[in-house]
C-alpha cells in the first residue's frame, strides 16, 4: 500500500521550501525599488506613532503612562492583522494562474502571505523596542511574553486569512466589506485610546474582541513588565485555536471548488 | 473524491475509473452577494451543465506510452489536468502510482520580475522539489536550456522560446516515473525540439510511463504504443496505437 501515492496526502514538508521561497520573493519584490528598502518597515510605524501621539496627547490630553509605547505596540499588531488577513484573503484568486496549471496544496498561499506579514511585524517590532528605549520604558525578561502574543496572533490571523480566502472566492463583496470592517475593528480596539474611556455599555464589545486580548497580552509583557494571567492566556489560546480550526475546516471543504471560480 | 478504498495493481501506473467532469456554467456571471441573493430569491439562477468528460475509464500500465487523440473540445486537456491533480473529477476516481512530472503548461508559476536563476528554484519548489535537489541539478538545467548568458536577467525580458526552454528544462530534471505531456513538443526552434524529443526518448528507454496529448498523429505513431480517442467527453476507442490511429484517421478525414 505504501507505493500508492495520494496527492492529497503529499505532506507539508515537501512544500516547506516553497513557502520559504515565496516569502523571500514577496519581501524582495516589496523593497526592490525603494532606496531605504527594508528600513521602511521600521520607519512606517514610527512615523505613524509620532503623528498619533502628537494628535492625541496635545489635542485630546490622553493621560497614559508611556503613551508612545502604548500606541506603537497596539498599532503594529493591528497593522499585522490587517495586512496579513487582507493579503491572505486575496492570495487564492491572485494565484489563479498557478493553481490552474500545476498541482500545489492551496493552503500554501494563505500561509505564505501570513508569514510574510509576520516577517514585516518582526521588523516593526524593532521600532517598538526603539520607542521603548527612547521613552525610558524599562524592559525586562517579560519581553518573552510579547513574542508569545505574536505567536497567538499569528495563529489567529492564519485562521482568519484561510476563512476569508475561501469565502472571497465565492463572494468578492467580502473584500470591500472587510475594508470597512477593519476600520470599525480598529476603533473598537483600545489601540490609541485608554481602556478607561470605554463606556460601560460598550464593554461587551471589548470582551468579544479577540484582538483586545492579544494587544493586552503584548503590552503586559513589553510595556508593563508583567506576567500575563492564566485567564488571559486561556482567552488567547481559545480564540487562536478556534479561529484556525474554523478556517481550516471551511478551506478544506471548499478548496476543490476554488479552481472553478477563479 | 478518490478514496483509499481500492487497491491498485503494482503494474498499473495510472487508473482512471468511471471519471466524469461537469462544469456549471451560470448563464450570466454572478459575483456579488446582493445579486446572488436577489436572483436566488427570484429563482433566477440557472445553471447550464457542461460535461467535459463522461464516464471515462482506462488504465495505463508501467512503461506504456499512451497517446490521447481527439478534436478540439473533446476533453483531452481536462483529462490531463485531472490526472495531474489540478482538477478534481465530479465523480469517479483517479489513481496515480509513482512520481509524476506534468508538462502541461511550461513555466507555470514563473515570476517575471525575478531572474532566471531565482525562477529555477521557485519553479522547482512549485513542482515539489527540495532546494537541495535543485542545487544538485542546477548546472544541468542551465546547460540543457542553453541560457548560461542570461541567468541573472529578469525573465520578463525573455522571449517566449527562452521561457519555454527554461520551463522544459526544469520540469524534466527529475527522472519521473510518469510524464504527462500536453502539446508542448512544439516549443522553441527545430534544434531544441529535437533535444526535447531525444530527452523524452531517453525517458522511454528508462521505462517512464507517458501520457501524451497532441494533434499530430505522426508523433503519436512514432512515440506511443497505446492510444485512446475522446469525442465530446466520451471515450470512443482504445487499444494499440496502430489500430486506434487508423480508426481516428478514417473517422475524421
Amino acid at each position: 500500500m505504501n507505493i500508492l501515492k495520494k496527492r492529497s496526502l503529499i505532506n507539508f514538508m515537501k512544500y516547506r521550501s516553497l513557502i520559504y521561497l515565496l516569502v523571500a520573493k514577496d519581501l524582495k519584490v516589496k523593497y526592490k525599488r525603494s532606496v531605504l528598502g527594508v528600513l521602511w518597515s521600521l520607519l512606517n510605524p514610527l512615523l505613524t506613532m509620532l503623528i498619533i501621539t502628537i494628535v492625541f496627547r496635545e489635542l485630546f490630553r490622553f493621560n497614559i503612562d508611556n503613551f508612545a509605547a502604548y500606541v506603537i505596540s497596539g498599532q503594529v499588531l493591528f497593522s499585522f492583522l490587517s495586512e496579513s488577513t487582507g493579503l491572505a484573503m486575496s492570495s487564492i484568486y491572485t494565484s489563479g494562474q498557478i493553481i490552474k496549471k500545476v498541482y500545489i496544496p492551496k493552503y500554501i498561499f494563505p500561509i505564505t502571505k501570513t508569514t510574510y506579514s509576520l516577517v514585516n511585524l518582526l521588523f516593526s517590532f524593532l521600532a517598538v523596542l526603539l520607542v521603548c528605549v527612547v521613552t525610558n520604558v524599562s524592559i525586562n525578561y517579560t519581553i518573552i511574553f510579547s513574542f508569545v502574543a505574536i505567536i497567538y496572533l499569528y495563529v489567529f490571523c492564519l485562521g482568519l486569512g484561510m476563512l476569508l480566502s475561501s469565502l472571497v472566492i465565492f463572494f468578492r463583496d467580502i473584500e470591500h466589506f472587510y475594508g470597512v470592517f477593519l476600520t470599525a475593528w480598529m476603533y473598537a480596539t483600545p489601540i490609541i485610546y485608554p481602556i478607561s474611556i470605554m463606556p460601560d455599555r460598550f464593554m461587551f464589545l471589548l470582551y468579544a474582541n479577540p484582538l483586545y486580548y492579544y494587544i493586552e497580552y503584548f503590552r503586559l509583557g513589553l510595556v508593563n513588565g508583567q506576567v500575563p494571567s492564566w485567564d488571559l492566556n486561556l482567552h488567547c489560546i481559545l480564540y487562536s485555536i478556534g479561529t484556525l480550526a474554523l478556517g481550516v475546516y471551511i478551506f478544506n471543504k471548499k478548496q476543490d471548488e476554488f479552481i472553478l471560480h477563479i | 473524491m478518490p478514496s483509499w478504498g481500492s487497491y491498485i495493481m503494482t503494474t498499473e501506473s495510472i487508473r482512471v475509473e468511471d471519471v466524469s467532469m461537469c462544469f456549471h456554467m451560470t448563464t450570466e456571471k454572478i459575483s456579488t452577494m446582493k445579486e446572488y441573493i436577489i436572483k436566488k430569491l427570484k429563482g433566477q439562477i440557472s445553471y447550464k451543465e457542461f460535461w467535459a468528460l463522461r464516464n471515462v475509464s482506462f488504465s495505463i500500465q508501467k512503461g506504456d506510452i499512451l497517446g490521447v487523440l481527439g478534436l478540439n473540445g473533446a476533453g483531452k486537456s481536462t483529462l490531463l489536468k485531472m490526472v495531474a491533480g489540478v482538477l478534481k473529477p465530479t465523480s469517479g476516481n483517479i489513481y496515480v502510482n509513482g512520481s509524476m512530472a506534468p508538462l502541461i503548461e511550461l513555466g507555470a508559476g514563473f515570476d517575471t520580475e525575478l531572474t532566471a536563476r531565482e525562477n529555477i528554484y521557485l519553479n522547482g519548489s512549485i513542482l515539489g522539489h527540495s532546494k537541495k535537489m535543485m542545487k544538485k541539478h542546477f548546472d544541468e538545467i542551465v546547460e540543457f536550456s542553453e541560457l548560461q548568458d542570461f541567468l541573472d536577467v529578469p525573465i520578463k525580458n525573455f522571449s517566449s522560446g527562452m521561457y519555454a526552454r527554461l520551463g522544459f528544462s526544469i520540469a524534466t530534471i527529475t527522472k519521473p516515473e510518469i510524464l504527462i505531456v500536453d502539446e508542448i513538443l512544439s516549443v522553441g526552434d527545430f534544434k531544441f525540439q529535437q533535444k526535447c524529443e531525444s530527452k523524452i526518448q531517453d525517458m522511454i528507454k528508462e521505462g517512464t510511463t507517458i501520457m501524451l496529448v497532441t494533434h499530430s498523429i505522426d508523433q503519436i505513431r512514432a512515440l506511443c504504443n497505446k492510444a485512446i480517442v475522446l469525442e465530446k467527453g466520451s471515450l470512443i476507442q482504445s487499444g494499440t496505437v496502430d489500430a486506434v490511429s487508423d480508426f481516428y484517421y478514417s473517422k475524421y478525414t
